[in-house]
């Protein structure tokens, strides 16, 4: 098992003609990922890699059957737009690759997944992968690193990072510890699927046997996975690095989220939270790997 | 996230129908006066920052006469107030305050919904009044389609212990308040005080409204320069590097200056990172080393090599950098040789002095190493690729140990070159620049390297020539990747006749200003 994605899903790749989505395109079917289809508007038609492409979901759903899920590639502004005819034609997980959506469009998306009990991964992410099964997005790059990279095994990987989604679960590999999932949840104040959601996941997935997650600075996900921990929704395992202990130096993160609750949203608050309840949080990404090991030796 | 000074976010509200007090702004003393001596009543004086408790900073004082006033201003304007320099005042009428309240929209993360929070408590900072009446807080829940509706308003205000016409009034303004940040698409508003008066008017007697800054693009009436979270006005480099990332969509680069001029005795380095994460690494070790970053800039998101090569020309814009360090996440999935070319063609045309670490690791890292290590052996500077095996840390302290090889190597910004282009040169555009093929040395080129080299194959032989094989059109809206691996081919396998112009607006006479008051520094050294 893994989450989100396998082997079975049917994807379609929205704004597959443009230079992001065609490169990945080759990435996702090279790897193994059902791409089924393509959509840009007004190149319904043309084939990008031997995928069919279509002027419209509606359209691409009638050629080719339901659809599970849709990466969107498209332009930032174009994202909102993008997103609810995805939702409007009954996909029910997209993944918002593009990066400086609008929080408003971000916002409206979010109301109407909810009522068409939808969920996206995004905006501003690299995308997940099931190793050994399929990729959405960009991770990895290219199919032959993406193996080389990441290998079927029971750690569950999210990170808000989405450089260091791959440099963790690449030591992960090196150290023979293999992953179900691995997320890049996005770098945006709003996402869709958040760690805490992504660590429920996790949770229900037999193959996950322990949660590794990369946090940071800014909005409340690490201290809403530290209640999960606490009110026992999260019952396996979880390590976690916090980036941004040093960030003080002038890079500034925004705490709009966080303006009544204080003190929340800082390093120390996330990691003194997450150990009490009872996470383990280490101090470099060089020490999951033995941290990851040995508690696998224990349980 | 784009600031708004209070008078700018005031009038925005002011615009919607809700009451500020009466006023203008103040950039000079004889400003402040007239505009006292037109309201003709007590006033106050407020230095326009983005900085908290400016009342306990003295930067909130109070006159009664216009002369008074003046003196105030005079006082106020100019004063360094954390990293900022006071400019503008905002001169208003005093309130006869007989209550303050509290209104403010946020965007709550775990609820992913905007939120707004009232409380009959106010004038202090929300945090504060969260503690100390925890009851007074009242939060409610935005539809993001629908905005606040007449009756949930009315029911707030009623919560929070109004009725008649106070009511009604509060209920208006709440409903004002959220289409205005829905307008503006803000990522918050604060009006803190709201203020009742003796008079039983309802006036915002301060505001705070921050900007998302991926929708400042749709709101060019707010005059936003640089959309981005600065605790000071940014920098001249970081208008010109924003310009920039504007203008290019593919991929992420963010640049800011840690320190604007550069003490001599310091150890500063360029410092160009790729991913947050990755970057933040990367900065924690070079401060275990002792360095300190100039700047923190990342470019990633698998940007072109034209964007890579724009950061590293602004990154070398700042005088007396000793290094130049480029870490990443390490396990970086986009293609890492585009950014080894973008190095290349900045630091050949830079002349590169100081030594320079770049850990390009992740997806083709050992074809980035090569590339940097083929075509730089002509630059002064010592250059060393790593990939992903070798830590941050490991890098970090190779920066230092061939910065002690040659000690006492600073960075020179030099001015920028015009590239010499044969008038009768083919030229086509790409997505931010252009390309220039010289017929004449390809004749004698029998290798054509750049045909093989070109990664998108746009460009072939047509009757002989080096030619586009697409429609400049398809050029210019992005077929050509801005690679620069044609240029690269052509400056070192071919003969020369090929080249790719990317300009940066405003960086040339950024440059030529900075070399300007070097020399003026250096002329006084000698006195």
């Amino acid at each position: 098992m893994s989450i989100l994605v396998d082997e079975k899903s049917r994807v379609l790749i929205q704004g597959i003609t443009g230079r992001e989505g065609m490169a990945r395109t080759k990435l996702m079917k090279d790897y193994g990922t059902k791409v089924v289809a393509g959509v840009t508007p007004g190149k319904g038609g043309q084939e990008v890699y031997g995928v069919p492409v279509f002027n419209s979901i509606a359209e691409a759903w009638e050629k080719e059957g339901p659809i599970d899920i849709s990466v969107i590639f498209v332009p930032a502004t174009g994202v909102k737009k993008a997103a609810l005819e995805a939702l409007e034609a009954g996909i029910k997980l997209m993944v918002i690759v593009p990066d400086r959506v609008p929080i408003y469009d971000v916002l409206e998306i979010v109301a109407v997944a909810k009522e068409k009990g939808a969920s996206f991964v995004g905006p501003n992410t690299l995308g997940l992968i099931s190793p050994g099964k399929a990729v959405l997005g960009m991770i990895g790059g290219r199919a032959e690193r993406a193996r080389e990279w990441f290998k079927p095994g029971p750690v569950g990987v999210a990170s808000r990072s989405g450089g260091m989604t791959s440099a963790i679960s690449y030591y992960l590999t090196e150290s023979g510890l293999g992953q179900s999932t691995i997320i890049h949840v996005g770098g945006d104040v709003i996402v869709g699927l958040s760690l805490p959601e992504v660590v429920e996941l996790f949770e229900a997935d037999p193959e996950t046997k322990i949660i590794v997650i990369f946090g940071e600075i800014g909005t409340t996900q690490e201290e809403r996975v530290a209640e999960l921990i606490r009110n026992g929704r999260c019952s396996k395992p979880v390590v976690a690095f916090i980036g941004g202990r040093a960030a003080k130096a002038g890079t500034r993160f925004s705490h709009a989220g966080a303006i009544i609750e204080g003190t929340r949203g800082s390093y120390e608050s996330k990691a003194n939270q997450l150990r009490e309840a009872g996470a383990w949080v280490v101090e470099s990404i060089a020490e999951i790997p033995f941290k990851v090991k040995e508690i696998l030796k224990s349980i | 996230m784009a600031r708004l000074f209070e008078y700018q976010s005031k009038e925005l509200l002011k615009q919607a129908g809700i009451r500020i007090p009466w006023g203008g702004i103040a950039s000079s003393p004889e400003e402040a006066a007239e505009i006292a001596k037109k309201l003709g009543q007590p006033i106050v004086l407020k230095i326009q920052v983005w900085v908290t408790g400016r009342a306990s900073l003295g930067g909130i004082r109070f006159a009664t006469t216009p002369e008074e006033a003046s003196q105030l201003a005079s006082e106020l304007l100019g004063l360094k107030i954390k990293n900022f320099v006071v400019d503008k005042i905002l001169v208003e009428e005093k309130l006869e305050i007989s209550r303050e309240l509290f209104a403010g929209l946020v965007i709550d993360d775990a609820l992913k919904k905007p939120v707004l929070i009232f409380s009959s408590v106010g004038g202090r900072g929300v945090e504060e009044i969260a503690s100390h009446y925890p009851e007074k807080i009242i939060r409610h829940e935005i539809d993001v389609r629908k905005g606040l509706e007449a009756a949930e308003a009315l029911a707030i205000a009623h919560q929070a212990g109004f009725s008649d016409s106070i009511q009604k009034e509060i209920a208006e303004f709440l409903i004002k308040l959220v289409e205005i940040a829905r307008k503006y698409e803000a990522r918050s508003l604060e009006v803190n005080p709201l203020v009742i008066t003796t008079a039983n008017e309802l006036v915002a007697a301060d505001a705070h409204m921050v900007i998302d800054d991926y929708a400042v693009f749709r709101h060019p009436e707010l005059g936003i320069e640089v959309a981005r979270e600065f605790d000071r006005p940014p920098t001249e480099l970081e208008k010109i590097a924003y310009k920039v990332e504007e203008k290019d969509y593919r991929g992420t680069f963010y640049f800011f200056q840690m320190i604007e001029d550069i003490p001599k005795e310091e150890i500063v380095v360029g410092f160009h990172g790729a991913g947050g994460g990755g970057s933040m690494m990367s900065m924690d070790a070079l401060l275990r080393q002792g360095f300190r970053p100039a700047n923190y800039c990342d470019t990633s998101g698998n940007p072109p090599a034209s964007k890579v090569y724009r950061a590293a020309k602004i990154i070398l814009s700042q005088p007396g950098l000793i290094g130049y360090f480029a870490s990443g996440s390490g396990v970086a999935s986009q293609e890492q040789y585009h950014s080894a070319r973008g190095l290349v063609k900045a630091f050949l045309e830079e002349k590169l002095e100081i030594p320079a670490v770049i850990r390009l690791g992740g997806n083709f890292e050992e074809l980035a190493i090569e590339i940097l290590q083929t075509y730089l052996k002509e630059i002064p500077a010592k250059v060393e690729g790593y990939g992903r095996a070798q830590s941050p840390d490991f890098c970090a302290l190779r920066l230092k140990q061939l910065i002690e090889e040659k000690p006492g190597v600073r960075h020179k910004v030099r001015p920028m070159e015009e590239p010499l282009i044969p008038a009768d040169a083919y030229i086509f555009s790409t997505m931010t620049g252009s390309i220039w093929i010289d017929d004449r040395q390809c004749e004698t080129c029998s290798d054509r390297p750049c045909l093989e080299a070109c990664s998108s194959k746009i460009l072939g032989l047509v009757e002989g020539k080096i030619r586009l094989v697409i429609s400049p059109e398809e050029a210019q809206k992005g077929k050509c990747t801005e690679c620069l691996a044609c240029e690269i081919a052509c400056r070192f396998h071919g003969h020369g006749g090929l080249g790719i112009i990317l300009p940066i607006p405003g960086l040339k006479e950024y440059r030529q200003k900075i070399i300007e008051t070097e020399k003026q520094i250096n002329n006084q050294s000698y006195r």
